[in-house]
């Protein structure tokens, strides 16, 4: 029993660590710019199908490369790749809409949404693609569980990412400066600080992180189809408001929350088909008793 | 010589009306001047139109022979105007060092940590909260910091809106101690203010300002002299 717990806590650590990554974007982008990037799920997906591309690619020559090298590429790649795509989007959707009422950019968001999928679709194909396999799934017995190289690698990588992302807003200049432009946007140029190319490198972050997730999700979950952003995205969206939405530390424990909901779901009821049942009332029950979400703070303490 | 600042027939509107109507000053290097004036009579909109953060109907800034109204808001600051913005815009989410730190946020030389020290000896208060976070600041000590963020963007013309609203009087003699101080530390002040006697006290040289339009202009002296002044633009007394 203790076991099989256990066993869950690690699988749900694992899925937690993708939907944590993906949440951190959507948190990101409210924080700055009080605007629910809807497009964010289909950026990851975006993400997800580069890591592939280049996975393939280098699979496919004869060099025979080693799988770390491979590994390693295939996610600089996707992540320098994905975060011009984030920034481009909000160069060209985003941007021009800045003084628009929030809801216009809102729908906006969803529009480009719907064009990555359906962009993705008419190159690709409706057939789900097969993600090759970097990391050894070989599992290693450890104390009665099940741990696969894989599994931990996800954890990790997210893991270090996370930090990196927590030290870069709370203890760099470029953080200071994303904290004003979330607290009171107006006045930041009065500081010197160019808040369209901060506000352009949040949303390189953002999506860079997002790829990296893709990458992970790749691997652990080998199919793709350009939907798969949706339901991922809607769950990393979840996160990030029952973390509190504008929060980083806030979107990091609602993304794990949501894996272990995810993973215990079919645990305590008959299928894992309730689990989105289960994580829409919790985040409807949340926002009745807690509306700024868990960690989230009304007004301050932003982003 | 050319004025540090130089404005020429500056218009502005606000929704089609407009609140400053062809207001022509200059601000010449290492003065203080103070726009003075009732509410509304558009002194702060001329701030923000200098610093940028309102649109330019028509008309010329000039800073150090140099066009501002196509330039935008943050490279105006990084070529040295230092606005505080009314309200003083301290960004509680930050600390008081860290809202001292993103003032010299265009700046790559290696002598911001001594400036921030000077900051410090300036405003002992600063020192001794430099962890806090800025919105637990009281209305005096977040105009210290206020001022204290220009000083550390190493400005050559500093814009102060309204630096007395909402403080104890022993405050803002404080405040405009200080503002003297840097002064005469070579820093070029235009300041506006509500309070006509602090600021033709402090002040070389005054506009007063009543409905979008210079009504009166004169060195501070004279003008605080003129009983028809306080009678006519100034409300009394």
């Amino acid at each position: 029993m203790l076991q099989l717990l256990a066993q869950n806590v690690l699988n749900a650590l694992q899925l937690g660590s993708v939907y944590a990554l993906i949440a951190l974007g959507y948190t990101m982008v409210y924080g700055i710019l009080t605007m629910i990037n809807f497009a964010h799920g289909d950026i990851f997906m975006v993400g997800c199908y580069l890591s592939l591309a280049a996975a393939a690619f280098l699979l496919g020559w004869q060099a025979n490369l080693p799988l770390p090298l491979v590994f390693t590429a295939a996610l600089l790649f996707s992540m320098v790749l994905t975060a011009l795509l984030g920034v481009t989007i909000e160069r060209l959707a985003y941007r021009p809409l800045r003084q628009a009422p929030r809801v216009s950019a809102v729908i906006t968001a969803l529009g480009v949404g719907l064009f990555l999928e359906n962009f993705t679709l008419a190159i690709l194909g409706p057939e789900p693609r097969q993600f090759p396999s970097l990391i050894a799934m070989t599992p290693w017995e450890v104390a009665g569980l099940t741990v696969t190289p894989l599994q931990i690698l996800i954890v990790l990588l997210a893991g270090a990412l996370m930090v990196l992302l927590d030290l870069l807003v709370r203890r760099t200049l470029l953080g200071m400066a994303m904290r004003a432009i979330s607290y009171n946007r107006p006045i930041v140029p009065l500081m010197g600080v160019p808040v369209d190319r901060v506000i352009s490198i949040t949303f390189a972050i953002g999506s860079a992180i997002a790829a990296a997730g893709g990458l992970l999700y790749g691997l652990a979950y080998p199919v793709l189809d350009p939907y798969m952003g949706i339901r991922i995205g809607w769950w990393a969206f979840i996160a990030a408001v029952v973390g509190g939405i504008g929060n980083i530390r806030g979107a990091m424990l609602g993304g794990y929350l949501l894996g272990i909901v995810e993973v215990f779901t079919p645990v305590f009821l008959p299928s894992s088909t309730y689990r989105d049942f289960v994580a829409f009332s919790l985040l409807l029950l949340l926002l009745v008793f807690k509306p700024t979400g868990l960690l989230g703070r009304p007004v301050f303490e932003r982003v | 010589m050319t004025p540090l600042l130089e404005v020429t027939d500056l218009w502005i509107a606000y929704d089609r009306i407009a609140a400053v109507r062809g207001v022509s000053f200059h601000v010449g290097a290492g003065e203080i001047v103070t726009l003075i004036g009732a509410n509304g009579s558009g002194k702060s909109t001329i701030l923000r139109a200098v610093s940028g953060l309102v649109p330019v109907s028509r008309g010329r800034i000039s800073f150090a022979g140099e066009d501002l109204v196509k330039l935008p808001s943050y490279l105006r600051s990084q070529g040295g105007i230092a606005h505080v913005p009314e309200g003083r815009g301290i960004f509680g989410n930050l600390t008081v060092q860290e809202n001292l730190r993103l003032a010299a946020y265009a700046r790559r030389d290696n002598e911001i940590y001594s400036d921030l020290k000077g900051v410090y000896h300036l405003f002992p208060r600063l020192g001794e909260r430099r962890l806090q976070w800025g919105n637990t600041l009281s209305g005096g000590e977040q105009q210290m910091l206020a001022v204290g963020r220009a000083l550390m963007s190493r400005a050559r013309l500093l814009l102060l809106d309204e630096p007395s609203m909402g403080l104890a009087p022993m405050l803002v003699r404080e405040i405009f101690r200080v503002i003297k101080r840097i002064n005469e530390q070579g820093a070029t002040i235009l300041l506006v203010e509500q309070n006509a006697h602090l600021a033709l006290e402090v002040a070389h040289r005054a506009y007063i300002l009543e409905t979008g339009e210079v009504a009166l202009s004169g060195p501070s002296a004279e003008l605080r002299h003129n009983p028809q002044v306080w009678e006519a633009y100034l409300g009394g007394t």
